[in-house]
Formats: C-alpha cells, structure tokens, sequence
C-alpha cells in the first residue's frame, strides 16, 4: 500500500526541498527544486494561482542568488552532524507525507488529517499540494457550518496561523504565501495583523520580494493610503538606501499619486523634491545601483508627458507641395515634389509614442480633394499591432474628375473626436490642427523611368534657402507641454550637479542622459553645443567600458542623427539634390558610423537617403520615411533580410543597395523555433512563387518575405555571403518588376 | 583591636595573588587570575566596587572626590620590615556646585555618576571581547549611544556621518563631501578587507607603506578631504585628543596613518558588530561601574575572594605577607596594587635601595611633568540636542577658542541608562591637559556653550521658567569639576600596580595593559582561556546585552 503511493506521489520533491535548504548550494538542486514546484503547480492548477507558475523561473534565479549570498552575509558550511540531522528530519518529512497524501486522496478532512498537514507544512512550507489540500479542507468545513461569522473566524484563524509559522520557517515559500492571500480573500482578518506580520518579516530581509509583493496587496485589500504606503518607503530608505525594493515601491506610488494629482503632489513640486532625496543616495554611494536606476525614472518622468503628442507630420503644417501624375521628370525648384502611379499621396502622423485608435474619426480632413471621405489609416508597425508611433493614409489626387494645375488646401485635424489612446491607456487631448497647399500638376509624363541609379555622381549641393527648410520643421513639442519650465530647471540642475561629480561610468551616461533630455525639451538655440558634449560622453565610456560597447555606440549614433537633424544649418550640409532622380532630396549620412537610426520623424519628407558606410544592424525606424524611393545601405552590418524588415512598409521604394553587408554569413539559427522557417507554418499564405519554388522560398525565406512586399526596381546584393546566382534568379522570381540587379541590367 | 572586630578574620591566610583596588584592570585580572585556577584576594579599601571606575550617588562621589590622602594610622608594630602603605587622592582641583540641593534631594536615590567620565564602550572593543570571553557579559546590559556631533563655539552641533546610512541622511553636508567622505570610508574598508588577507601576495596593496607612515593628517589632506570632514574624522570617529594641525610643536602627539586607520577600523567594526546596536558606541545600564563589578562577579563565580571597605596598611617584606586594616596578616608572593597606594614617607626613607627596587611601582614619583585629565560632571535639566538622549559631543582643538589645544569630549546620558532622575540628564566632560588651569577652561568653555548660563543666586529659584530666550538650552543642577592624575600600571616582579583611568573614551589602553600584567603575572597563560562557550554566542551577534 505504501510504496504505491509512493509511487503515485510527489514524494521526492518535497523531501528534497529540504534537502535544498539545507545543503550547500549547487545550481542543479535549486533547479531541480523549482521544476518540482512547477510540476505541482501544474497539477493542481486549478486551485493554484496562475501567477505562480510565471513566478517559478524568478524563483529560480532568485534561489540561486540567495544560497549563494544571501545579502552579503555569509553562508555556512554544515557539520556532518548536521547533515545527519537533516536526513533523519528528511526520512520523518517522507512518512508524515505519505500519510498526508493518503489523506488527501481520500477526502478525509477530519481534525486529525487537518493537523497532520499543519505538522507537514511546518517543517516543510515548500509542500504546495499541502496547501491545496488545506484550502479543500477550509472550503469543506465553511460550507458545513453555514454562515456562523464565529467560527468562520476560528477556521481562517487557524489557517492564518499555520501559515505564519510556516513562514517562520521559511519566509520565502511561494506556496505560504499564497495560501494566506487566499485566506484573506475569504474576507475574514484583522488588518492590523497583517501590516505587523510583514513588519516583521522586511526587518528580517528589508528586499524580501515576498513581503513587498503581499505588502501591495494587503494595501489594495485595505485601501490604506499611498501617501502612508509613501512614507514607509521613506522609513525603508532612510534605513537602507540601497533597498531596491523600496525604491521601486516608491516609484509605483509616486506614479499613481502624480497621475492622479493627489493633493501635494504635482509633478512640479514632487518631482524636485524626489531627485533631491536620489541625490544623496547616488553621491554618498555611487556604487549603488538602487539610486540610479531611481533618477533614471525620474529622469523618465521629467522628459515624458503621459500624453500622447503629435510630434510631427508630412506635409507639414503650412508647406506646399506639388503634386504629379506618374514619375514626372522636369526640374523643380520646390523641395516637397512627389509623383506617384498611383495617384495618391501618403499623409503622415508621426506622434511621440505608440497610439492607436487613428481614424478618420479620430483624425478629420477637409479639402476639396475628391474621394477621401473615408480614409483609412494604417499604423505602420509590425503586422497585427494596432499601435504605433506612425500612422499613414494615402490622399488621392486623381480621381475620375480632372482636377489639374490646381492649388488645394487640405485641413488636418487631429483628435477632433476622442479615440486616440497610448498604449499605456491616456488620451490624446490637445487635438492639433494643420493645414498644408496641394499643388496638383497636369504633366503627365511617361511613366517607366529605368535608368539606373546611382549613388556616385549627378548630386548638387543642397542651394534651396533655409525658408525650404524651415517648412519641414517638426511641430514644437514645447506648443502642447506648457508647464516645461519646471523641467527645464530641474534638469539643468542636474547637470550642473552631475558635472561635479568625479570621473565615473555611470555619472558620465547620467550626464550624457541629463544633456539629451535637456536638448528634448529645451529651445533649438542651444542645442548644439550640447550634442557636443554628449557626442564626447559617448565617445569617453566606448573606451572605458567595452562590454557595454554597443549601448553607448547605439546611443552616439542616436545623439550624432539628432545633432544632424536639430537645426537646418545642421541639416543642410546632408542634403543633396539628384539630378538624375528629377533632383530628388537626397539626405546623404555616410560614413558616420551609425549603428542605429533615430530622428526620423524630422526626416520624412527624405526621399533619398544614402547610409553607406555605417554600422547599422537594421533599418529599424525608416518604416516611417513613407517618400523614400532610394536607399542606399551598402557597406554595413546588415546580417539578414529579417533585419530590413520594416521596409516592407515602404511603399515608394524602388532603389535599395545592399551591397558589402554581411547578409547570409550567419545563418538564421531554426533550432530556437518549434519549426524550420516560418513558412512550415501554413497560416502563412501561399503565392505563386511560393507554389513554383518551395525549395529556394524555404531556403531564402527571409529574404522572400521582405522582397515579396516590396516594389524595387533596383537591387544590389553584391558583397554578401548569400549573393550568387541561386539567389539572383530567387530575386527574379520574388521581384518580377526588377530591373537592375548589381549594377546589371536584366533582359526581359 | 576591639574597634576592629567588625572584620571577621580571613580564611584561608595564603593566596596566589592579592589584588588591591577594584577598578577595571584589577577586576579583569581578578576575573583572569581566578579562571585560570588561582586563589585570588581581591581587597577595596572603598565600600563600594570600582575604585577610580566607579558609579556612584552624587554624595558619594563628592565624599570620594573629596577625600584626601586618606592615611590609615600607621602601624603599632614598627618592625623595620613592615612598610607602611597610604592611599593618596589623583584628583585635585575639585570644586563641586550644587544649584538645586531640594531637586537633588528628592532624587538622591536615582543617580549612578561615573568617576572617570566621559566614558563609553566601542562594539567591537577589546573590553568587549574580553567580557565575551569571561562571561561577564551577562552581567551587564547595554545600550547604545543614539549619536555624535561635533560642536563649536557657536553652539550648533554637526553630525558625525559614520555610516552609509548616516551619511545619507546627514543635512549639512554638501553631495560633493558626501561623495568625499564615502569614497574615504571605502578605501579604508578595501585597505582593510585587503589587509586582512596578507599572505595572498597578489593582493594590490591600496595604500603605500609610505602612506602608512605619514601622519594621518597628512594622508586626509591627500586624499583632498575638505577641513570639515578632516575634523570630523580625526577627533569624531579617532577619537583624538591632541591638535594634529600643529604638527611642529605637538609632534609627540601626532597620529600615523597606519594608527588613524586602526582606530577607523575599530569604528567601522563596531557599527557592525551587533545588529540591534545602532552606531559604534554603547553604553552600560546603571553606569560605567558595572563593567568592574561584571569582572568581580565573574571572579567571585571562579572562587576569588572579596573583602571591600578593607585598606591594606603594611607590606611586610620580611615574610612576603601584607597587613590588612583588621590587623589580620595575609600571605602571597605576587602582589597588585591601586594606582593612588604608595609608600609612606616615613617608610620611604628608611628602605635600603634594594627593597626600594622589589617596592619600586609603589615608590612616589615625580609628577610635574606628567599629562593630566580634567573632568567635568553636570547635571543638566533637558538636553544637548532635542529629542536625543544618550550622545557624544566633540569639541575639536581650537574650535571652542584659539588657545584650545586638545579636543573636549563630551557625553550626555539620560535616564534610560539608569544613571540619573527623568528629564535629566548626566554630562560627562573630559579633556587632556598640561595643568588644572587649562583644562578646567576648555572643560568649563564647553560646558558654557553646551548649557545655559548660571543665573545670580538670588534670582535662580524663579528665573528658570521666564528665562526665555534660552529656554532651549539645557539648566545645570549639579556640577564638580575635577582634575585627575593619570597613573601607568607597572609590572614590579613581586609587586606591581595597575593603571588608573586614561583619558580615552574607551577602555582600550585600560585593557591592553592588563592583559599584559596578566601575562607577565601569570607567565603564557591566555587570559580566560577555558571560557569557550559564549564564543559562539559571540558570532551571531547576541552576545552582548543591547536594548533598542
């Protein structure tokens, strides 16, 4: 009979959680621990948390950590005597469960099967199915004795007290834990209790996650104050300021009561008064990461309105732009030109943060362009998101009635109607009005143009005055943030701080950070002299700090781009028109060893743009440059087609070089996918040169899924691993409207 | 002898050791002596435990102070072998004011003022190990000591920011000397956590020899610490007494490095010591004469026998025995004796050179040129510093007036400790010095900018509630202020004497020389070697007493 509920049973696991405990640490037992515990919570998951699974790989991590170290104290090597104890306690641990789970497979919930688990759970709170089967037994005994308040209160009592000494034990037990939640939500205890429990228990280990974790919830349960929840934090800090938990804590609260502008606290005053308490902690121990990662948010809730904001759009507010059927040639001296086959015109919203919900109710066009009622708007981010930072939609110009060599003007109105809501859930409130002039020409000229393109000659220097320029401007984000000067203050105090502060990594990135969010918020005259500064920054901890090389690498090129972009003096030294691209604007970025790319949204009307010579792994962010035609990426570290993913979304694109990339070098790692290529998936649709060529589409899927979508009338793919001729006549097939491929015209 | 017959005779007559006095080091090698399997007489002249280390009640203590050259008659028996012992006063000096004598009255039974103040006990001390160590732990309950400033002539009192925590919390530092501070304090600990592996040669020494033996001074300035935080460091957390600015004309006094960061060190340790202590300095319950009387009890437990209120008159050389006052004769080879017992004058000029030499450390020395400690006791009415009870306040050299020119400590406690009546507090005040006139100065300049002004004796009964624009400042009820001569333990082969209070905050010294009697005593025997059990206890932080 017993060996074989042995054999039915989890026994194992539970005795050797002690073992664990007791043991010095090795990784394998705690692992092997936390996946017993998932095994048991998956069992009996109905009654378990759905949390608590998620949890268990923080636990394991958290368990390594803690056997290692336990906070800086040291652990202890155990006498054999101890280990002999620890096994007789193990074998006494192994009849008391079998006893148990005898109980509990036949229901038996009588006193004595009750305490027997009690006496399990008290020297081994790990024993989850323990607690499950307690909650069975509670639920029993309370729909016996209907609705007597006394003796419900007696039972949850027990319970609460079974679970505290069980946490005495060991006050990190997942499964204690949530057993007293779980009694808590029965509705019957004294607060009071709780709040000196868990007093207790953070004096014991002040960054207990546990208590923290139960701490929120039995204030939630209690709805005692934020601003009291406020200042036990103070308490905790002022006891240790290195307890993250804390910080974090705060962080939270502080959030909550800002947002709703609980009374004393506006950002204005708070937030001020915040970085002064994160000032101590950060210059009395720099070492410290709590603090820092504190003034990081602070820092994150100076720069950033909760607010979605229009950041910027194309056209313009107050441009002109000339319309034309088809790819015109010609000559044109104003910058804003676009022809299209298809006679529509994209209109872009770029806003500073993710939003959805645009609409043509949301968004409202007035203009005496016929045919666009209803537009549709389209986020231009991975497929299936619903947010984006950008959103698109295509105004028709030619429509059935002849509407030539006429001037319109088109009226944008956004958030007219509410709708248009961050992805953190606020709305865009201020609705933004602009208003730009279409200049539809009647020169239809032919359509085909396939000369080829070239990136080497045929560019003048950008000649147009700074009046051009200033049409493309971004909207000022200052416009919508009244209450900038605030931040401003606090920020320059910052920094003034911080450059006092001696040569460490981290100040230098905090200065680095501080001067980008002043250059955010502050006015474009003093702008330049600051991305200097960062530029310099940046440069300082590439040298001093190499394993985080590529962060700070990422972060010059993102500085050095809103350098470029941050004035039109800056800007036009970039700029170039292409005489052979009917004097295309053509923004040239080479050499300036980028490795990421940012500023788009002062850059959408660029319908060249040359990132030769780079270190870019991806063209992330170009999505949103929705003019582009011609796109130069040769010369970077363009590892696979995956990584120009979002140029999908370039509808006007027909030039892209690629060249000297390192495209196909590595191969596409499948092993970490349940499938070969995402094409074994069969939602994936299939098309013609799916069904033609199954072998090369499974071989070269990535770069099918980019090619397919795109347009290009000319590839060059020379210089990469991949290039070849199986891949050329791939390209044909997957890009039947080419023309030029590596510099070589294709004979149709 | 019929007068004398309150004292029974002693029994047994013979003894390994006989130990006179009963302060500090004479408690702790009684305590050692007897753990380690000596019999042991531990005679005091005095009816109370303690000698120079005593707590006592305010007319005790002024009958003490008071007390001079207390000379038992000389013998009857003037064989020329017996030398006639007296007891001489340290202090001198004394001056003792009483500004409420019916206050005092009604609470004559609730005070514990310690002798030999400004006192207090670092956590990681060596008196504290040794109390692990003998057990005497358990004898005495400790508190710690809420806080120190630094303070000067205008009064305002600074934190010292000893801590991570405390330097976080601390108002009148500037970020920039927070940073300073803290990246001191570090680099200290590395040295320390470095040093503490020596033998690992690969191990990037953080200082210099070369530093090690600059002053210390020297090293901070270095290190580009502000004048503030030298300050700071050198007299509130070293503990210093002497000006180590003025290098050239105190260079006996000046500090190496390598001693700064000992006494760092020491500092650091403490505040880690036990977990429910709150900075590096605690203090015993019911005063600093419960740390002899811990020591007394454990020898007492060990089999060591106790005589108080019992003078030693005569050394008999003759028969290696001394004469007690009960005329009774006691035997032993190995003589230790209170620091104020010498030889009679009259004696003295009869011994030939060779018993002066075996008499040598009870022999009256010159004292002119010697260092001595002046001491101040207040008994105040409020506080030094609001809301904070039990604190250490530093006057560095010079920051009381220009000619200051050793540090003044001062030390109030409160009821809490046991040691005086609710709302007030003992202030214990003490400062090195060349002679009575100058020390009494900075320990008078002190107590006038820590404590409200005396008001004329006739208008002191009703002028303490409208006196208002003071009203913050604490109201003295009790002062004496005394001058004490500093004394060194000497090992005398059959004789020798023991140390009286330094002018330290702690015992350091006090223990360090009794250890080393002991040594010489006993031979190599480790000072309570047998005592292991506690050891354990020692390690978990429990050890000791402390209450929150």
């Amino acid at each position: 009979m017993e060996l074989e509920i042995i054999n039915q049973t989890p026994i194992k696991p539970a005795a050797f959680s002690i073992n664990c405990t007791k043991q010095p640490l090795s990784l394998s037992l705690s692992l092997s621990l936390s996946l017993s515990l998932s095994l048991e919570s998956r069992c009996y998951v109905t009654l378990a948390d759905q949390k608590f699974e998620s949890h268990t790989l923080a636990y394991l991590t958290f368990v390594s950590y803690h056997r290692r170290n336990m906070h800086g104290r040291p652990r202890k090597a155990y006498k054999p005597e101890e280990e002999a104890a620890s096994a007789a306690k193990a074998a006494k641990l192994r009849g008391l469960q079998s006893q148990f789970m005898a109980n509990h497979h036949n229901k038996i919930y009588t006193k004595e099967a009750v305490d027997l688990s009690t006496k399990l759970l008290e020297i081994n709170p790990e024993a989850y199915t323990a607690w499950n089967y307690r909650k069975l037994a509670v639920e029993d005994k309370l729909s016996g004795i209907e609705s007597d308040p006394d003796l419900v209160k007696t039972i949850l009592d027990e319970e609460l007290r079974v679970v505290e000494s069980a946490l005495k034990q060991n006050f990190k037990s997942y499964g204690a834990w949530h057993h007293r939640k779980w009694v808590l939500s029965k509705g019957n205890s004294s607060v009071g209790n709780e709040l000196r429990l868990l007093d207790n228990f953070q004096k014991l280990d002040t960054r207990n996650f546990h208590a923290w974790n139960y701490r929120r919830f039995v204030v939630e349960l209690t709805k005692r104050s934020e601003q009291d929840e406020l200042e036990y934090t103070d308490d905790m800090i002022g006891s240790d300021f290195s307890n993250y938990s804390a910080w974090h804590n705060r962080s939270v609260l502080l959030s909550s009561l800002l947002a709703r502008k609980a009374d004393g606290f506006l950002p204005n005053k708070k937030i001020p008064d915040e970085y002064k308490l994160v000032q101590n902690a950060i210059f009395t121990d720099e070492d410290d990461q709590s603090g820092w990662f504190y003034h990081l948010w602070l820092l994150d809730q100076t720069v950033n309105v909760e607010t979605p904001l229009l950041t910027s759009s194309w056209p313009s507010h107050s441009s002109r732009i000339s319309l034309y059927a088809g790819c015109s040639k010609g000559s044109f001296s104003k910058l804003t030109t676009f022809g299209s086959e298809s006679g529509s015109f994209p209109l872009v919203l770029y806003f500073d943060q993710a939003v959805g919900g645009v609409s043509s109710s949301t968004v409202t066009i007035d203009s005496e362009l016929k045919g666009n009622e209803d537009l549709v708007w389209e986020p231009v981010s991975k497929k299936n998101s619903q947010v984006s930072c950008v959103w698109v939609a295509r105004l028709k110009y030619i429509s059935s009635e002849p509407c030539f060599g006429k001037e319109y003007k088109v009226k944008v109105r956004v958030g007219n109607s509410p709708g248009i809501v961050s992805s953190r859930g606020c709305n865009f409130s201020a609705s933004y009005e602009f208003v730009f002039t279409a200049h539809v020409h009647d020169t239809v000229e032919e359509s085909s143009q396939d000369g080829i393109v070239s990136w080497k000659d045929g560019f003048d220097i950008w000649d147009a005055e700074s009046k051009d320029l200033n049409a493309l401007a971004t909207l000022d984000r200052s416009n919508a943030q009244m209450d900038s000067k605030w931040r401003q203050e606090a920020i320059a105090e910052e920094i003034d701080l911080f450059r006092e502060l001696p040569d460490s990594k981290i100040g230098k990135l905090t200065l680095a950070r501080l001067l980008m969010a002043k250059a955010m918020i502050s006015d474009d005259a003093v702008k330049g002299v600051h991305y200097n500064e960062i530029l310099e920054l940046y440069k300082d901890l590439m040298a001093l700090d190499s394993s985080h090389y590529q962060y700070y690498k990422d972060e010059h090129s993102v500085a050095l781009l809103r350098k470029v972009t941050s004035s039109t003096e800056d800007l036009s030294g970039h700029l170039f028109r292409c005489r052979n691209m009917n004097n295309s604007v053509c923004l040239r970025l080479n050499n300036l060893s980028l490795s990421r790319i940012a500023s788009v949204e002062k850059l959408l009307f660029v319908q060249m743009l040359d990132l030769s010579h780079n270190e870019l792994h991806s063209t992330e962010g170009l999505e949103a440059m929705q003019l582009l035609s011609c796109l130069n990426l040769s010369h970077n570290r363009i590892r696979s087609f995956s990584s120009l993913d979002s140029l999908r979304h370039l509808k006007q694109l027909r030039v892209l070089d690629v060249s000297h990339n390192h495209i196909g070098e590595h191969s596409v790692d499948t092993t970490r996918y349940l499938c070969s290529s995402p094409l074994s998936n069969s939602e994936w649709p299939q098309d013609e040169v799916g069904s033609q060529m199954p072998s090369l589409v499974t071989k070269y899927w990535d770069a099918y899924f980019v090619l397919r979508d795109l347009n290009l009338k000319q590839l060059d793919i020379t210089g990469n691993v991949i290039a070849g001729d199986e891949f050329s006549s791939f390209v044909l097939q997957v890009a039947p409207k080419l023309v030029w491929l590596d510099g070589k015209k294709l004979e149709i | 002898m019929s007068d004398l017959l309150p004292y029974p005779p002693l029994d047994p007559t013979t003894y390994d050791l006989i130990i006179v006095g009963t302060g500090v080091p004479s408690s702790i090698l009684a305590a050692g002596a007897s753990s380690s399997g000596s019999s042991v007489l531990h005679l005091d002249p005095n009816p109370f435990y303690g000698s120079h280390f005593a707590s006592l009640s305010l007319p005790d203590l002024t009958s003490f102070l008071n007390s001079n050259s207390l000379s038992p008659p000389p013998s009857n028996t003037h064989d020329f072998l017996s030398v006639d012992l007296v007891n001489r006063s340290l202090y001198s000096s004394v001056e003792i004011s009483t500004f409420e004598p019916e206050t005092l009255e009604q609470h004559s039974r609730t005070f514990n003022i310690d002798l030999c103040g400004p006192r207090a006990v670092f956590c990681a001390d060596e008196s504290i190990n040794l109390m692990l160590k003998s057990g005497s732990n358990s004898y005495v309950e400790f508190k710690s000591v809420d806080a120190s400033f630094v303070g000067d002539s205008s009064g305002e009192l600074r934190n010292v920011p000893d801590s991570r925590g405390a330097i976080f919390k601390d108002k009148g530092l500037t970020l920039l000397e927070k940073n300073q501070l803290m990246k001191f304090f570090k680099l200290v600990q590395t040295h320390l956590a470095s040093s503490s592996t020596e033998h690992d040669e690969t191990a990037v020494k953080v200082m210099s020899e070369e530093d090690m033996e600059s002053p210390f001074v020297e090293f901070l300035s270095k290190m580009r610490l502000p004048q503030k935080i030298k300050s700071i460091i050198l007299y509130g957390i070293a503990m210093l007494d002497h000006d180590q600015d003025n290098t050239e004309e105190t260079c006996e006094h000046v500090l190496k490095t390598k001693e700064g960061i000992d006494r760092l060190a020491l500092y650091i340790t403490s505040i880690s010591r036990f977990s429910n202590a709150h900075g590096a300095l605690m203090y015993p319950m019911y005063g600093q004469g419960e740390l002899p009387q811990a020591f007394c009890r454990r020898a007492a437990v060990k089999g060591c026998v106790y005589v108080l209120r019992m003078p030693v008159t005569a050394l008999l050389l003759d028969k290696a025995s001394v004469r007690l006052a009960s005329g009774q004769e006691i035997f032993s080879q190995k003589l230790v004796m209170d620091p104020c017992v010498n030889i009679g004058l009259e004696s003295l000029s009869s011994l030939t050179d060779q018993q002066k030499e075996t008499l040598r450390v009870l022999v009256p020395k010159e004292t002119s040129s010697k260092e001595k400690i002046a001491r101040g006791i207040c008994i105040i009415r409020g506080s030094v510093k609001a809301e904070i009870s039990n604190a250490l306040v530093v006057f560095p050299p010079k920051s009381l007036f220009p000619e200051q020119l050793t540090a003044v400590r001062v030390l109030q406690l409160g009821s809490g400790l046991a040691v005086c009546p609710p709302d007030m507090h003992a202030l214990y005040l003490s400062t090195v010095c060349g002679d009575d006139n100058q020390g009494k100065t900075a320990v008078l300049s002190a107590i006038s900018t820590l404590i409200r002004p005396q008001v004329p004796e006739d208008l002191q009964t009703d002028s303490i509630a409208e006196n208002d624009t003071a009203v913050t400042k604490p109201v003295v009820i009790w002062r004496a202020l005394y001058v004490q001569e500093l004394v060194k333990g000497e090992f005398g082969g059959e004789i020798s004497s023991t140390s009286s209070p330094d002018g330290n905050l702690n015992y350091n010294e006090i223990v360090e020389s009794a250890m080393k009697l002991y040594e010489q005593l006993m031979g190599n025997k480790e000072l309570f070697k047998e005592e292991t059990e506690n050891t354990a206890e020692e390690d978990d932080g429990d050890g000791v007493e402390i209450e929150d």
